[in-house]
């Protein structure tokens, strides 16, 4: 059948297995006549290929709870098992996910094939750091648990490994007590990119923090945005709430995301706030998922789907490469429909976890002609000045990109040969990075 | 809520056992894969269950409903609500040319829920009330070219249904035909999914509301009620040359 990413580019025809039990997902890696690459699929909200391949073995049906457990915090779960789900049902306890990305819908098996990391990394560090075990299951077919004093090379080589060391099947995960699920949510408005950074680097102590900026406001406003700090609240509602959601059926024609509307969007969004409030209550639902409101917002960038660019930058020059990044853009004529910027806290020892000590920058754009060369020469910056760029949104980085950003990627290589010599596990990712 | 689910590894009534369990519910699963069943009465446990009662069994295989029936009734006292959510998609190509292929289905889909129906009606009239949710199929309202052993199979329960619901009537005893449209289970593993198709949590938040409101038929999503309504309005003239 048809596959795609998030960003619907590229799309495939691959078969799709979607085994209801582990055991199913056992006899299938067994199937000795069949010697084609095989990838593991959560969600499928990784945006580029790296959940793509000729076969793809999804874990949407692994989606029990295994193990709650109010002494130790923790709970255990399925890998197929939605962020969504898992907050359901602790928030009424009084519990938190310590790590959130931007959508609620991903899986903790993808959440930690990509070590995700969310508007606390300054704070928090990325998700693998509350994973405090996790069963894999090995090209051979056997389970084995992983963790930092249980087979630590590969837990190392797992978290953040884009699920080519094999099949998360579930996974134990620390939560954190929370005094409410409701956050105070201070807007602060950044004229430009320099004062948007000032913002960002004098609030650090804010507990989430995040920044939109407006890619087509230039020259002197380039980089105006507005930065969404957040706490949560002392008291307040501790249950789940929902939301009506707003869907989009069918692709729109892309034309409607044009330099017009997308500006037009962008100043709303600024405008909106300038003359909003400062400080508000809102539910986590709306702070740290606003997109999970339009179901299928992908579907707003047309047939050709999107691509998305997100970087990570030190902070030595941070400002004169992103500016020069923001340039660039600009210069191109692509606007990009949402922009993000986030400051990143240390990283980890996971071989190929995304984030380190710096910016980063998520960019969204409509995949059109001409788009390719622009970024080809963004990365041009962004390697030049000591950065990378996130797995789980690539589609088109090139194996020289990748081996020059990713420096642990032999180390990678090393771990995952001793469990998948034969490189059963490999991507349309894996294979364009180098990496299979 | 007691509830006995009949199929309960089924993706739909996965979905709707966890509704129910959140609302503290008593379940008692019926199901093939024993270790699938334990794997879902820890969850259903987890997720608010007041307890469950999981029991191993071929429904197909085995003939004598009666006994698991009789155990779920020891089991929950009195079942309120019962979900029968069983059956399997044939492959409508290899059927045409091989009546045994046929004859499967239609034990699958149609002639073990109608047995099962049976058995438990007893319980019920016994109990003087409960709710009987039957999962059947758009697919039985009308014989389309490529369905249409599943769908036969499935019209022959909702119709068999219609009738029951009057014959129980007297006792106090519901009975429920729930007809669901394309949904992305297992069941349809390897199928393009366009934006018809709903997601079995989906369908389960219908049956639920189904249930609690006493209706008679419901499609699910409720838009299959009119797409329904403009296919069956099709004029046969035209309708025995569409391949939908």
């Amino acid at each position: 059948m048809r596959l795609q990413g998030w960003g619907r580019f590229p799309d495939i025809a691959a078969e799709f297995i979607e085994p209801v039990s582990v055991e199913l997902i056992q006899k299938s890696l067994k199937e000795k006549n069949k010697v084609l690459p095989l990838i593991p699929r959560g969600a499928g909200r990784s945006y580029g290929d790296s959940a793509l391949a000729s076969r793809v073995i999804s874990t949407r049906f692994l989606d029990q709870f295994i193990a709650f457990d109010h002494k130790t915090q923790t709970i255990q779960c399925g890998s197929g098992t939605t962020l969504e789900t898992v907050l359901k049902f602790i928030t009424p306890k009084g519990y938190f996910i310590p790590v959130l990305p931007g959508t609620k819908y991903v899986s903790i098996g993808g959440a930690i094939a990509a070590d995700i990391h969310g508007k606390n990394h300054h704070k928090s560090g990325s998700f693998c750091s509350y994973v405090s075990e996790l069963s894999l299951m090995l090209a051979n077919g056997e389970i084995i648990k992983c963790s930092e004093t249980k087979n630590p090379d590969l837990f190392q080589a797992t978290c953040g490994g884009m699920g080519l060391t094999g099949i998360i099947v579930d996974a134990v995960l620390l939560l954190k007590r929370v005094t409410s699920v409701s956050i105070r949510k201070r807007s602060l408005i950044a004229r430009d990119l320099t004062e948007c950074m000032d913002i960002i680097d004098e609030t650090e102590d804010s507990e989430y923090s995040v920044a939109w900026l407006d890619c087509l406001a230039s020259k002197a406003r380039l980089g105006r945005s507005i930065i969404h700090l957040g706490e949560h609240c002392e008291n307040g509602r501790a249950e789940h709430e929902s939301r009506r959601r707003m869907s989009i059926p069918f692709s729109t024609p892309s034309i409607l995301l044009n330099k017009c509307s997308i500006s037009l969007f962008n100043s709303a969004l600024y405008n909106l706030r300038k003359y909003g409030s400062e400080i508000s209550t809102v539910g986590y639902d709306s702070y740290f998922f606003p997109l999970d409101f339009i179901k299928n917002w992908n579907r707003l960038y047309g047939p050709q789907g999107f691509l998305q660019y997100q970087f990570a930058i030190p902070i030595t020059n941070s400002k004169q490469s992103i500016s020069e990044v923001l340039k660039k853009i600009h210069a191109s004529g692509k606007g990009p429909l949402l922009s993000v910027l986030k400051k990143f806290g240390e990283g980890n020892n996971n071989y190929l976890s995304f984030p380190f000590r710096g910016y980063s920058l998520a960019l969204d754009f409509k995949k059109e002609v001409g788009l390719f060369p622009l970024l080809a020469e963004l990365d041009e910056i962004i390697l030049a000045n000591g950065g990378r760029l996130y797995l789980a949104k690539d589609a088109r980085m090139t194996e020289d990109v990748f081996k020059r950003s990713y420096l642990d990627w032999e180390k990678f290589l090393n771990v995952k040969s001793k469990v998948d010599p034969n490189h059963l596990f490999a991507s349309l990712q894996s294979n364009r990075i180098g990496l299979t | 809520m007691k509830i006995l689910i009949i199929g309960a590894t089924s993706a739909i009534a996965k979905s709707t056992a966890r509704i129910y369990a959140e609302r503290n519910s008593q379940l008692f699963l019926v199901g093939r894969d024993e270790n699938r069943l334990n794997e879902m009465k820890i969850d259903l446990e987890l997720r608010g269950a007041s307890s469950v009662r999981i029991l191993a069994l071929d429904i197909v295989e085995h003939e004598e409903h009666a006994i698991p029936i009789n155990l779920a009734a020891k089991f929950l006292e009195n079942i309120d609500l019962t979900l029968i959510c069983h059956g399997s998609l044939p492959n409508q190509e290899s059927c045409e040319t091989n009546f045994k292929e046929i004859e499967k289905a239609i034990k699958i889909n149609a002639l073990s829920t109608i047995s099962l129906c049976t058995e438990i009606s007893k319980q019920l009239k016994k109990q003087k009330g409960g709710t009987l949710a039957v999962i059947t199929s758009v697919a039985g309202e009308r014989g389309r070219q490529p369905n249409f052993i599943y769908g036969a199979a499935k019209s022959m329960v909702s119709t068999y249904l219609q009738g029951l619901r009057g014959k129980l009537l007297p006792f106090g005893i519901h009975v429920i035909d729930i007809k669901p449209g394309l949904v992305d289970s297992p069941m349809t593993a390897g199928l393009d999914k366009g934006p018809l198709w709903a997601t079995p949590e989906s369908i389960a938040v219908q049956i639920v509301n189904g249930v609690s409101r006493k209706q008679h038929t419901v499609y699910a999503p409720s838009y299959w009620r009119f797409i329904m309504f403009a296919v069956r309005s099709i004029p046969e003239f035209i309708f025995k040359k569409l391949k939908i």
